[in-house]
């Protein structure tokens, strides 16, 4: 093996290395988030979690007085009820996936200091007559129906 | 020819601005806030392909030690620097209306933070190293060292769990975009590569006066 081989060799060695190591490395400690099910098999009160899940339809309350917003994050096999003291995200909503930072409290629910919505690859026109759309999402907000809060 | 580039690039980046305020729709969910992504998606892809020849021509230049490699590489980490920048902001502008937060540290986005650090340290290295032809050869190594992070970032969304959303475009899947939207990112990839290259053009000519002035 002349000397470029040798080369193209040793470098090829260390970039498959460094690749792994990074590769590894990142897969066992950064967990970004966990799930509903991970946070119930071993909650500990008073610990920082993120916690990551879908918002269960019908369990998004939000009073737009007192800033009280409470849901459920699921993950289809277990589920962790979330409570909040501000103003969501304008992409959150139910069926839909959010992360949530906050604490586990030993009063049985999650008490979230930071919602974020998390947002899907999908890319699309809205549906049907724009104008009409926009005039349902007015209503909806003049209601101040969950959902769309 | 870098000249008619750098009028290619501004037809390109009007047209693309047509097609993305214009011709595409906006987004079902987000809204016009999705328009960012006709800035935001193109810089990163720029950025692969600036840090892609950064790679190539570091190997080049390690191989055959002629100078002209190492003026392409410098030249293609410089302006790949921008548009990871350029990427970083957009992304923080579109996340804060659409997701909650300017910034969060999950891998997507770590992972995006550490390429742009990793080629500013490789701009200073070169800047840093007094012999010249030294310098081009620690700079080389660091180039294709630098690579590594390529795929880490763009695959990041599919091997950890992340805030951000997985790939649309260069997965193995189809894309769940509509045609329109396709249609105009495809646009303004195209002119923000042609940007690229007249920015590369141009960049090359000014480092070799510096040298003509050095020597």
């Amino acid at each position: 093996m002349n000397r470029r081989g040798k080369f193209l060799l040793g470098g090829g060695v260390i970039v498959a290395a460094l690749a792994y190591m990074i590769y590894a490395g990142v897969s066992q400690s950064v967990v970004y988030f966990v799930t509903p099910s991970e946070l119930r098999a071993q909650p500990v009160a008073g610990k920082a979690y993120r916690l990551g899940g879908m918002v269960q339809p019908g369990s998004l309350k939000w009073e737009p007085r007192s800033l009280d917003l409470s849901f459920t994050l699921s993950d289809g096999k277990a589920a962790v009820p979330v409570r909040h003291k501000g103003t969501p995200p304008d992409l959150f909503a139910e069926g839909r996936g959010a992360v949530v930072e906050g604490t586990w409290t030993s009063d049985g629910y999650f008490k979230a200091s930071l919602i974020m919505a998390k947002h899907s690859e999908e890319y699309k026109a809205p549906q049907g007559a724009e104008s009409q759309a926009g005039y349902k999402e007015l209503l909806r907000t003049l209601k101040g129906q969950p959902g769309n809060p | 020819m870098t000249r008619w580039l750098g009028w290619l690039a501004a037809l390109g980046l009007l047209a693309g601005l047509a097609m993305g305020f214009g011709y595409a729709p906006k987004d079902a969910v987000q809204g016009n806030v999705q328009r960012i992504m006709y800035v935001h998606v193109p810089s990163i892809l720029t950025a692969y392909a600036a840090f892609g020849l950064v790679l190539v021509a570091s190997l080049g230049y390690l191989f055959t030690r002629r100078a002209g490699w190492d003026r392409l590489a410098h030249a293609a980490g410089e302006i790949g620097v921008v548009f990871t920048g350029l990427t970083l902001v957009s992304g923080s502008i579109w996340g804060k209306p659409t997701w909650g937060t300017w910034w969060t540290w999950d891998a997507r986005l770590t992972s995006t933070a550490i390429l742009f650090l990793v080629y500013v340290g490789y701009l200073l290295l070169r800047g840093m190293v007094e012999d010249l032809e030294r310098g081009a050869r620690y700079a080389a190594v660091v180039g294709i060292l630098g690579a590594v992070n390529i795929p880490i970032v763009h695959f990041s969304v599919l091997w950890w769990r992340t805030l951000h959303q997985p790939p649309t475009i260069l997965t193995p899947e189809k894309a769940p975009i509509s045609s329109a939207i396709a249609l105009a990112l495809m646009v303004n990839w195209i002119a923000f590569t042609l940007l690229f290259a007249y920015f590369l053009g141009k960049r090359l000519a000014l480092r070799r006066l510096e040298e003509e002035i050095r020597a």
